[in-house]
């Protein structure tokens, strides 16, 4: 399972791209592999405001469905069109095309307390 | 402890995602449901159905046996037929959905893996006449192959002709100079094949059908791709769209149920439900959006009356949509009627549609 580094990452196995205040966030290779097939990804509005921990899309996969858990406080500031039409992209580039959001951040310290990627990689590792 | 179908390493060497099924460890996915589910639409795939359940039923009265336990007329079998049916309680509920196979020295029948031991126990405890009961399950490999090109694969590797062979017909016949069973039959709506055998012999058929199949861009199909395959067919499948709970006639199997053949479990409970007329219905529809209806969302109609629950739902690749079925009262039952169904909270728009779902099926 792959887990790109310099990245920051939830336990719910979403991951983070921090530049500046734009986050940019997406499920993991672990998540999208767990998930299987995904055949629908439901994204917010552009504009929307989110809060830390909330559920900010869906993702409906073959077997089963799961939420897009927000890691930041902020405003959605762009949402991948391509997942429309294209919503394997998240089962074949997970880090890459298959990104989700970018969320326009209040405070990016906020994702301190998430994991790196050594610290993911063990944490899959016990779930697995 | 989970069992293992004789193709396990088959799978594991192909990169299969195992996942426990029945009480057996089955494939779920080699590559992508999706990409499998139209690699049997378009080309050919071979599914491990070996966690399929084998009664067989032998002596003078097996046939008169299978009659009395199931809802299809068994005495119009002619010799290497096979038919889909139902066994029901005597309420008329599902025990099981299952083919009957009429062979030279015996009745077969193949039951779904969850069921196997609850069937075998309930055909014992009705058993009369002069017949003996055996559950075969682990001593049967099955292999089906299925989809357009799945005749050109098979043809290669069989010494009978599978042309005079027609849908849901079998024969047995030799592959390598062993013995076999092969039955025109599937669960895909495709044409397609359903080869029986010793378990042991299992692995080298695989083999076979691989190396006949290789030319042709043929692919192992898992668990997932045969849940759309059925679904888009609307085929039932139990536990899911039929159960104890259900009748055949609710269903919309009153095609397997022949009342006028004679005695059988259940006719009493069914004829009664077919004079009475049924109160519900299992229908057919399609989502007007992308979110997927699953097993006992709530299905309301437009007015937003609760007026029955979901059995099934998926995304269709084959025709690109989202379909479910599911049970609604006898009213809201007609082709057109709009619904909605209760997603997380969400009530989402969908239609009643004439089944199957997917219209194009080679199946002969």
């Amino acid at each position: 399972m792959k887990v790109k580094e310099g990245l920051k990452y939830s336990r719910d196995h979403e991951w983070a791209d921090i530049e500046g205040n734009i986050v940019t966030e997406g499920i993991t290779d672990y998540a999208q592999h767990e998930l299987s097939d995904i055949v629908y990804v439901e994204l917010p509005k552009v504009g929307n405001e989110v809060r830390k921990g909330s559920a900010i899309a869906t993702i409906e996969a073959v077997k089963t469905v799961a939420d897009l858990i927000s890691m930041a406080s902020g405003k959605i500031a762009a949402v991948n069109e391509e997942l429309k039409n294209h919503p394997e992209l998240v089962n074949q580039d997970p880090y890459g095309k298959g990104w989700m959001v970018k969320i326009e951040v209040n405070d990016p310290n906020e994702l301190n307390d998430f994991m790196d990627s050594a610290a993911y990689e063990n944490f899959i590792k016990e779930e697995g | 402890m989970l069992k293992k179908t004789p193709f396990y390493e088959k799978h594991i060497e192909m990169g299969a995602k195992i996942v426990p099924f029945a009480g057996f460890e089955m494939p779920v996915q080699y590559s992508s449901i999706i990409s499998e589910t139209l690699q049997v639409r378009k080309k050919v795939g071979v599914f491990d159905v070996s966690h399929m359940g084998e009664i067989e039923i032998t002596g003078p009265d097996a046939e008169n046996f299978a009659n009395y336990i199931t809802t299809n007329d068994v005495s119009k079998l002619s010799l290497f037929q096979v038919q889909y049916s139902t066994m029901p309680y005597p309420d008329g509920g599902i025990v099981d959905d299952l083919l009957v196979y009429k062979l030279p020295d015996k009745i077969l029948l193949v039951v779904n893996a969850s069921n196997t031991d609850k069937d075998f126990e309930w055909i014992v405890k009705n058993k009369r006449w002069n017949i003996r009961l055996e559950n075969k399950s682990d001593q049967y490999f099955q292999l089906a192959v299925q989809g357009p090109l799945s005749e050109s694969v098979v043809q290669k590797i069989v010494d009978i002709d599978l042309s005079t062979i027609s849908f849901y017909w079998a024969s047995s016949c030799k592959i390598k100079n062993k013995n076999f069973l092969i039955s025109r039959t599937g669960y895909t709506g495709e044409d397609g094949f359903e080869i029986y055998g010793d378990t042991p012999l299992g692995p080298e058929i695989w083999d076979i059908v691989f190396d006949a199949g290789k030319d042709l861009g043929i692919a192992p199909i898992g668990l997932g791709a045969r849940d759309i395959l059925r679904l888009e067919m609307r085929y039932c499948l139990y536990g899911n769209d039929i159960d104890k709970n259900t009748t055949p006639l609710e269903a919309g199997l009153g095609w397997v149920v022949k009342l006028d053949k004679g005695e059988f479990i259940g006719r009493d409970a069914i004829m009664k439900q077919k004079h009475e007329g049924i109160k519900r219905k299992l229908v057919a529809f399609e989502m007007e959006g992308r979110l997927i209806p699953r097993h006992n969302f709530k299905i309301l109609s437009r007015s937003g009356t609760e007026i029955g629950f979901v059995t099934s739902g998926a995304w269709s690749p084959s025709i690109e949509k989202t379909i479910g079925l599911g049970y609604v009262g006898i009213e809201h039952s007609k082709i057109g009627n709009e619904i909605l169904v209760d997603i997380r909270g969400r009530k989402e728009k969908g239609i009643v549609v004439r089944p199957p779902f997917y219209k194009n099926g080679t199946h002969k």
